[in-house]
């Protein structure tokens, strides 16, 4: 495979300080390549969203941001605001979850888009109106002209949301990082939103970073899949690999936990008890121990480390689900 | 599954439209939310109504609770016709029929303790003394998961998302109601929660004999804990069957598309989704509904609306051009791609 596009090596995030310090994201590690898609799959704090942040820059001066993250060779972290604004929608662009709170409501759609042209590329106004059209059109935005004299209360959900697809490709980025961004979606609208995304990324040979909560959606869309749990990576593989072979018990119970049309109706959905655990009181061992099936002694003791056990597949875990006795599909 | 039993809630051509006002309070249209919608609900059915953003499914949900009243139509509950009555007597006729939201926190007064909270629906229906009430509260925490003692003293933001809806889901059953109505109950959860409050659901119902009407977006989710499903599309049902033959073999367009919508395997990805975004209620198209969307649309589509009509035993559609079945031989692995695209 060619060079990553951006190299994230030993990423840690920590909040708070003086002695009372929480791991957001500890010891994170991946790449990502041109063309490729990856997902960053995990439930609410397990730290998805902050790794990205952090290599965006976008974290509050709170956060305690340490390792490397490589964009092309050049280290991110640790640069000034000035030079992240440089490298940000030149090379970088992020899609959220919102459309309706990242858009600014009092201004027209086409001014919001030159805007985003006109702060990277020195260009005149009629120009960026152009672009803007033009952009909209690459989003497949019905009657662009008409759309950019419109204000974003005008539109739907989805149509928003192709807003700010074609605000963040203003710059035409290397990367394209969408964190939720179809959470808020209809299952229609999210499959199309979805398709513009692979169908942009082919015709512009962006790289995309998908960030959800939702493993279905993860694993139908990306090329490459990774699991977060409490701040650590617990597996990672390409996407057709974790659908026939989950490694990870808490991947298992992710995959398990999704209702799927295929299971008859009023079956007992597969659960695990209790919580993800708070941060700031991480249990010695392995994080996922106390929810885990299939823990013993060794997992309270040391936490295992991520390695690549079959290849380009990766784990965390002692006692790793026996190959075979079930991938999602194998029910 | 009672089939003959008669049905705990008969829903008749319900229609709910809404004015919409422009700047100076000029008329500005007519939302139509829920258009002639009908149903039945039987004893200790759940029936699951999926639709998109703005199908009406809320207001469906809202309207059969006479909050507010809906426009036209008729909503039999136990035999009584909620339209039709006032003050003590509708309150009395809702105590049967309960709902749970989607956002938990919304629905629990920040300043209120559990049992509190818990114990309101009883004191408002005048149930028992306060000790028989406060007895009712602790069995009816124990019920949903969740410790009377640790619990109890709690207020909602000391709670987790899924410990939250475990308490609405509780003020619900505090008054033993017939059927629950579910908007969305589940679906700002995570998914691991959102499993153990499904799994509850389910134990309930199976313990308490209750009946659900279960609306939500998510058709696997939907399936997961019904026995048949409504399809809404733009304030009007497309489509009726039980769960795993609209799942199997769906009858209208529509159903298809979100079916092919659902995110699943990689193999997945090949699949072709409708285009276009659903036509403003307050200019619905003539005719059928979906036909702007729809690949089989034609001229008739746009001139004649489409009934309901039963297809096969209990599944109904309104479509001129249902979907013919596939026939089914093989299983659901090679079946996918029998049935992909058109």
């Amino acid at each position: 495979m060619s060079d990553a596009l951006l190299e994230v090596h030993d990423l840690k995030v920590t909040f708070g300080g003086q002695g009372r310090e929480v791991y957001a994201v500890d010891g994170v590690s991946y790449s990502v390549y041109a063309g490729q898609t990856l997902a960053i799959v995990g439930e609410s704090g397990s730290g998805k969203t902050v790794s990205c942040r952090a290599v965006m820059g976008l974290l509050p001066p709170s956060a305690v941001v340490t390792g490397s993250a490589r964009f092309q060779g050049i280290q991110l972290i640790g640069l000034t605001d000035d030079q992240l604004r440089e490298h940000r929608g030149a090379n970088v662009a992020m899609v959220f979850q919102d459309p309706a709170r990242s858009l600014n409501p009092t201004m027209r759609i086409g001014t919001q888009i030159a805007e985003a042209v006109t702060t990277h590329h020195h260009v005149s106004k009629a120009q960026a109106k152009e672009q803007a059209v033009e952009l909209l059109r690459l989003v497949h935005m019905p009657l662009p002209e008409r759309r950019c004299v419109e204000y974003p209360h005008q539109l739907s959900g989805g149509m928003r949301q192709r807003v700010m697809i074609a605000i963040a490709l203003a710059c035409r980025p290397r990367l394209l990082i969408a964190d939720e961004a179809t959470t808020a979606l209809d299952v229609t609208t999210q499959a199309q939103i979805m398709e513009l995304l692979l169908e942009l990324q082919a015709e512009l040979g962006m790289a995309l970073m998908l960030i959800s909560h939702d493993l279905g959606l993860a694993a139908s869309y990306a090329d490459e899949v990774i699991v977060m749990y409490a701040g650590r990576i617990v597996e990672q593989a390409p996407a057709a690999r974790l659908f026939e072979q989950v490694r990870m018990p808490y991947t298992q119970a992710l995959f398990e936990a999704i209702p799927r049309l295929e299971r008859p109706a009023h079956t007992p959905l597969p659960v695990i008890g209790g919580r993800p655990p708070d941060a700031a009181m991480l249990p010695q061992g392995c994080s996922f121990a106390p929810r885990c099936r299939r823990a013993a002694d060794d997992c309270r003791a040391a936490a295992p480390p991520l390695a690549e056990h079959e290849p380009g597949h990766r784990w965390a875990c002692w006692h790793p689900v026996p190959p075979g006795s079930g991938g999602p599909d194998a029910d | 599954m009672p089939t003959d039993a008669a049905p705990l809630l008969q829903v008749k051509d319900l229609v709910q439209e809404f004015t919409v006002r422009e700047t100076g309070g000029v008329r500005g249209g007519t939302v139509h939310a829920v258009s002639g919608v009908c149903f039945d609900v039987r004893p200790g059915e759940t029936l699951g109504i999926v639709g998109e953003t703005g199908s009406g499914k809320s207001t469906l949900a809202r309207s059969i609770l006479q909050a507010p009243r809906p426009k036209s139509g008729a909503v039999l509950f136990r035999g009584a016709d909620l339209v039709t009555l006032r003050g003590t007597r509708l309150l009395q006729a809702r105590r049967y029929l309960q709902m749970v939201f989607q956002d938990p926190f919304g629905s629990l007064d920040p300043k209120w303790r559990v049992r509190d909270l818990v114990e309101e629906p009883l004191i408002a229906y005048k149930t028992g003394d306060r000790n028989t009430r406060r007895r009712r509260v602790d069995e009816v925490l124990e019920l949903v998961g969740l410790d009377p003692a640790g619990h109890g003293g709690r207020r909602p933001r000391e709670l987790s998302g899924g410990q939250a809806q475990r308490v609405a889901i509780a003020r619900a059953i505090a008054l033993n109601p017939a059927l629950v109505i579910c908007d969305e109950a589940v679906s700002s959860l995570d998914v691991l929660i959102q499993a153990q409050v499904l799994n509850l659901f389910e134990q309930l119902r199976a313990e308490l004999g209750l009946s659900y009407l279960f609306i939500a977006h998510d058709l696997a989710l939907v399936k997961q804990v019904s026995d048949r499903v409504a399809v809404m599309y733009l304030g009007k049902l497309c489509e009726v069957g039980p769960g795993e033959t609209v799942y199997r073999q769906p009858l209208h367009p529509y159903t298809r598309a979100l079916l092919d919508s659902v995110p699943g395997s990689p193999q997945a990805r090949a699949k072709k989704t409708i285009r276009g975004e659903p036509p403003s209620p307050i200019h619905p198209p003539s005719g059928c509904r979906f036909r702007t969307r729809c690949p089989r649309a034609e001229q008739r589509c746009a001139d004649e609306e489409p009934v309901m009509r039963e297809l096969a035993t209990g599944h109904s559609v309104a479509c001129h051009f249902p979907l013919v079945p596939v026939a089914r031989s093989t299983p659901h692995s090679e079946e996918k791609i029998a049935r992909g695209p058109r």
